[in-house]
């Protein structure tokens, strides 16, 4: 009779508060991941948003073939109508 | 029942209801960052996808500024000389003439002259390309990027064959009046004098 009182002592004050001390942190654990993940999303949603306008990179780069064989026309008449230094 | 079997199973139904409470909890917790971090995913996916061609274009791209720089400098130097060029470059980015020219390791060796002090950048290039202005000959620290004397290159190649020789004579205006060598008299061949 005295072991099952003792038992129950220890279930009461030292079990049940292991238990709820580890599932405690563990939810704490969890719950503070969460923000974290949250901004984590809104971070590479904004960052994909950001690039949308990677597409113009496909015209600037026409747009700069253009300017260059514009640049290279413009210089080879100056080649031929300025002298030499 | 005994006291101390009671007290046992409420120990017991408490520790249950401990695990049941914190672990649903913790599951719902746990489904919060399984849909954050799919929206993450989801993210960077996008971003992956955009991101994927802008290596190919932006090395395109530098390939093309490369020779647009390439043939940009070779013809500045070609035309104004490398003192000359370098001047230029210091004058319109200063500081970047100790940098030199990327294909002319000599330049970086070469003391600029302080173009941009003396005149603005766009009076000088005007002068210092410009054959006939007084001020392409006594331009700072440096001839002019063309001869003023002898800088007819291209007028000659208007004429591919040689410039002309000097054109044949004209025959002479006809002298009129009393000493004219021709006399026509008065009223012949059907001549009006009274309109004269």
């Amino acid at each position: 009779m005295t072991l099952e009182w003792i038992g129950d002592a220890l279930l009461l004050l030292v079990l049940l508060p292991v238990v709820v001390y580890l599932l405690r942190g563990v939810l704490k654990a969890a719950d503070s991941i969460v923000p974290s993940v949250e901004q984590i999303a809104a971070a590479a949603q904004a960052g994909s948003r950001d690039l949308d306008s990677v597409v113009l990179l496909a015209s600037t780069q026409e747009h700069v073939i253009k300017t260059i064989e514009s640049a290279a026309a413009y210089g080879g008449s100056l080649d031929v109508i300025i002298d030499d230094a | 029942m005994p006291a101390a079997g009671v007290v046992m199973i409420v120990a017991v139904v408490m520790i249950i209801g401990a695990l049941v409470y914190f672990l649903v909890s913790t599951i719902f917790a746990l489904r919060k960052i399984t849909n954050g971090l799919d929206d993450a995913i989801s993210g960077v996916v996008g971003i992956i996808e955009k991101s994927a061609p802008v290596n190919d274009v932006v090395a395109a791209i530098n390939q093309n500024l490369d020779a647009g720089v390439d043939l940009l400098e070779g013809l500045l130097v070609k035309k104004a000389g490398m003192a000359d060029a370098v001047g230029l470059v210091d004058g319109l980015y200063p500081g970047a003439g100790a940098e030199g020219f990327r294909n002319f390791p000599e330049s970086k060796t070469v003391r600029a002259p302080r173009i941009s002090e003396v005149y603005t950048k766009g009076t000088l290039t005007l002068a210092r390309l410009g054959r006939e202005a007084p001020i392409a000959v006594t331009s700072p620290a440096g001839p002019a990027l063309r001869n003023p004397a002898y800088g007819s290159r291209a007028a000659r190649a208007l004429y591919p064959g040689g410039r002309p020789a000097e054109p044949e004579p004209l025959p002479r205006s006809p002298i009129i009046g009393t000493g004219s060598p021709v006399q026509y008299p008065e009223g012949s061949n059907g001549a009006d004098s009274g309109a004269v």
